[in-house]
């Protein structure tokens, strides 16, 4: 009799079991579909062809697919010149993160490694400046590389480098933290036996921060190509300037877009990519990063 | 080993501090040094220290050309000198543009008056060049009182050669922090002093009429204290009645954009985290798609799939679970909604890749004695796994609460603020910074944007500050080891 009642409540524990793993797995399906259908409604409209190229009454699967949205990426570029946007953001975004890895470094190991009367005001201060929004002193910068005169024709490239790359002295936390885990010991080891700093910092924090200075490379290098906004204030009209994301941007603004989305789709699976892919590259080298620096 | 060495270090520290402030070096410093607060490097000169002497006395020598020779220009090309610039600061300038006969070429030519705009800007160039100079100044001071105390000792103070090696190993920080430094003041703290600075003036594109004439303040603009702040608080002003909604809207945005993305997040990852769940990488990576891709791609793609003529209109159309097309943003409430489901959307694979890693962490024995005190799941997630990922994941939700206040893209994207009111600049989902952008950029607004872009930062200092402070991670750092 009591045998009997176990085998029926391990049964029963078994079919709710089974019920709770049916209801999870439906559920996650649902929420896969939720969050991959934009991605591939974007993937399948960058194939479409025929003559219609807006987004009315468009299938969510073409019934015409061809390439030709991609082959007019690269050469219809009477209008919006998709290529040398693609070479304007590939430049500025190189620039931009040697300079803003750079920053980054430096400022990082002065904040772990030394002991100096103004570091902890410059931690302070730049958690203050972090609290104004990023967007309030835009037109202000905007104002002042005018002054400059660089916001003028070629000089146009530069005036974004310094927008993409000039506030990363502020930008130490996630590298600092990192630096953190490193132990003193190796630096007072190097100091014994007469390092001087700037040798530590080369030789041996350096090394050792290689996962994190991978991460902080790919991530600065990604900025420009998701930025649009301080693009567009600097830029304005000077299209030979534009970089892809506000090319982009301006396939879908109201006169465009009847003639444009499907290239806009084109356009933005060509940006995803390699971006996604170098996201999944950064994560891979933030997690080996977490993991400690020193080893064993 | 270590020990020695940090006395070593407190030592050179004690040493270091005392004799070299400016204070002490202004008391007990001879003649020289008082000369040396005129001449900057000639205590420096005088101790032997040539080579770094006349590195300050060029500095000296190039600030103060900086500010005495006409060096920037107006718009007719007239130069004025960096002081002429800081005392126009003043007024703002006064002189409207003028037309003047020209006899030479018989034409009538434009006479431009003051850009307040540009008085404003050059006057805190150079109010940072007085800046710089001061911190120089101070410094040389105190180098040259140092270098002559050396001297008094009887040791030779350090060559310039020496000098520069120092700056490679004790003074490392000063050379690596230079140009990190430099850049931000000149592209941070001036751009943002002057957008605070814009905030005290009447900078704004908003017409009125001077007897006949039609004029604005985009030209010439004063300084009117404290007026744009009392405007924004004064009862029954249009600009008052638009702040108080937009912060309202904002504040309330905020909190369910980050408490349902946490909840619904950790929701998300327990069920992945689930023992029986399979293919658990498989669900990780296509939530963190999302992230991959760039956010403008997606929100752009997104705001355009629920346009009226968009896909998700099609597809309920035909798969006839509607009869006429829904207008996703064109009422308030439902906007509203909208830009939060969205951002669920957004931000939901970002909680799951934070919280898995935590739900990994949580010590294993605390389920097991739980599981030996006969607790059941929903006790042992109440009072296990909630507390402890609350514990750990307060900065998480606070960053993510001030992200949520400055969150730009989503509703830029979305909406663009829309529904938009009548007579008013901000639409109904817009939040502080997208109406700070749409005022500066579009309405050409500067002085309410400025002052928005304040009450911006104190909502988010206040904001940040208070639920730190209360948090249990910063009362109790060791509670949960």
């Amino acid at each position: 009799m009591a045998n009997l009642a176990k085998t029926n409540k391990t049964g029963s524990l078994k079919t709710k079991r089974f019920t709770m793993d049916v209801l999870v797995h439906t559920l996650l399906l649902i929420i896969a579909i939720i969050w991959i259908s934009p991605f591939v409604y974007l993937l399948a409209q960058s194939f479409r062809g025929g003559l219609n190229k807006s987004m009315e009454y468009s299938q969510f699967f073409p019934k015409i697919w061809s390439l030709e949205n991609y082959t007019r990426l690269f050469t219809d570029t009477a209008v919006l010149n998709f290529p040398r946007m693609f070479m304007n953001t590939l430049m500025i975004s190189c620039c931009s993160c040697v300079i803003s890895t750079f920053f980054v470094m430096s400022v990082s190991y002065c904040m772990s490694r030394l002991k100096w009367k103004m570091r902890k005001p410059y931690m302070n201060m730049a958690m203050i400046l972090g609290l104004f929004p990023g967007f309030m002193s835009m037109t202000a910068t905007y104002f002042l590389l005018k002054a400059m005169g660089l916001t003028e024709g070629s000089n146009i490239p530069l005036a974004l480098i310094i927008c993409y790359s000039s506030g990363a002295g502020t930008g130490f936390y996630v590298m600092k933290g990192y630096m953190d885990t490193i132990p003193k010991a190796l630096d007072e080891a190097a100091y014994l036996d007469g390092a001087t700093k700037w040798q530590t910092y080369i030789k041996i924090i350096l090394p050792l921060c290689k996962p994190m200075i991978v991460y902080q490379i790919i991530t600065s290098f990604m900025g420009p190509w998701c930025d649009f906004i301080f693009c567009k204030l600097i830029c304005r009209t000077n299209q030979q300037f534009y970089t892809v994301s506000i090319g982009l941007y301006t396939m879908l603004t109201m006169e465009r877009i009847n003639s444009w989305f499907t290239v806009f789709c084109a356009g933005a699976v060509l940006v995803a990519i390699p971006i996604s892919i170098l996201f999944i590259i950064t994560q891979r080298f933030y997690q080996e990063a977490m993991s400690g620096s020193v080893k064993g | 080993m270590s020990n020695q060495l940090t006395k070593a270090d407190a030592a050179r520290k004690r040493n270091v501090k005392n004799p070299t402030s400016l204070l002490s070096a202004l008391t007990n410093g001879g003649p020289v040094v008082w000369a040396s607060c005129l001449v900057m490097g000639l205590g420096n000169m005088v101790a032997g220290q040539i080579g770094k002497g006349l590195i300050f006395l060029a500095i000296e020598a190039i600030v103060i050309c900086l500010l005495a020779l006409p060096m920037l220009t107006d718009l007719n090309g007239v130069a004025y000198t960096g002081m002429d610039w800081i005392r126009m600061l003043g007024n703002l300038g006064d002189r409207p543009d003028t037309k003047q006969w020209n006899e030479e070429e018989m034409i009538m030519e434009q006479v431009f008056g003051d850009r307040s705009h540009m008085i404003l800007l050059y006057g805190i160039i150079f109010i940072a060049v007085i800046a710089v100079l001061v911190v120089f100044w101070r410094a040389s001071v105190r180098s040259g009182y140092m270098a002559l105390c050396t001297r008094k000792e009887g040791k030779k103070p350090l060559t310039l050669i020496q000098d520069i090696k120092e700056l490679f190993d004790s003074n490392i920080h000063k050379l690596l922090m230079a140009f990190p430094f430099a850049c931000l003041v000149v592209f941070t703290f001036i751009p943002l002093f002057y957008m605070i600075s814009m905030a005290f003036t009447n900078y704004r594109k908003e017409a009125f009429y001077v007897g006949e004439v039609l004029t604005d303040h985009l030209n010439l603009f004063d300084w009117v204290g404290l007026d744009n702040f009392a405007e924004l608080f004064s009862s029954g002003s249009v600009i008052a009645e638009q702040f108080w909604s937009v912060l309202s809207w904002t504040l309330i945005w905020a909190f369910f954009a980050t408490f349902l993305n946490f909840f619904m997040g950790t929701f998300v990852a327990m069920i992945i985290n689930r023992p029986t769940t399979q293919l658990k990488g498989f669900w990780r990576t296509v939530l963190s798609i999302t992230i991959a891709v760039p956010q403008f791609v997606s929100l752009l793609l997104i705001g355009k799939m629920f346009a009226d003529n968009g896909i998700i209109n099609k597809v309920l159309m035909d798969t006839a679970l509607t009869d006429e097309i829904v207008r996703w943003y064109s009422v308030t409430t439902g906007a509203r909604i909208f830009v939060i489901v969205i951002n669920l959307w957004v931000g939901i694979p970002y909680t799951v890749m934070q919280v898995t890693g935590i739900l990994k962490n949580i010590p294993a024995d605390l389920y097991e004695a739980a599981r030996i005190d006969g607790a059941n799941a929903l006790q042992q997630f109440r009072h296990i796994t909630l507390p402890y990922m609350i514990f750990v994941m307060t900065p998480y939700i606070i960053t993510s609460f001030t992200g949520n206040i400055n969150n730009f893209n989503v509703i830029f994207l979305l909406t663009g603020g829309s529904p938009n009111v009548l007579g008013q600049t901000a639409g109904t989902t817009d939040l502080l910074v997208t109406w700070l952008y749409k005022l500066s950029v579009d309405k050409q607004q500067y002085d309410i944007a400025a002052v928005i872009g304040i009450c911006t930062f104190i909502v988010l200092s206040i904001v940040s500050l208070v639920t730190y402070r209360s948090s249990g991670s910063y009362k109790d750092e060791e509670g949960f080891k």
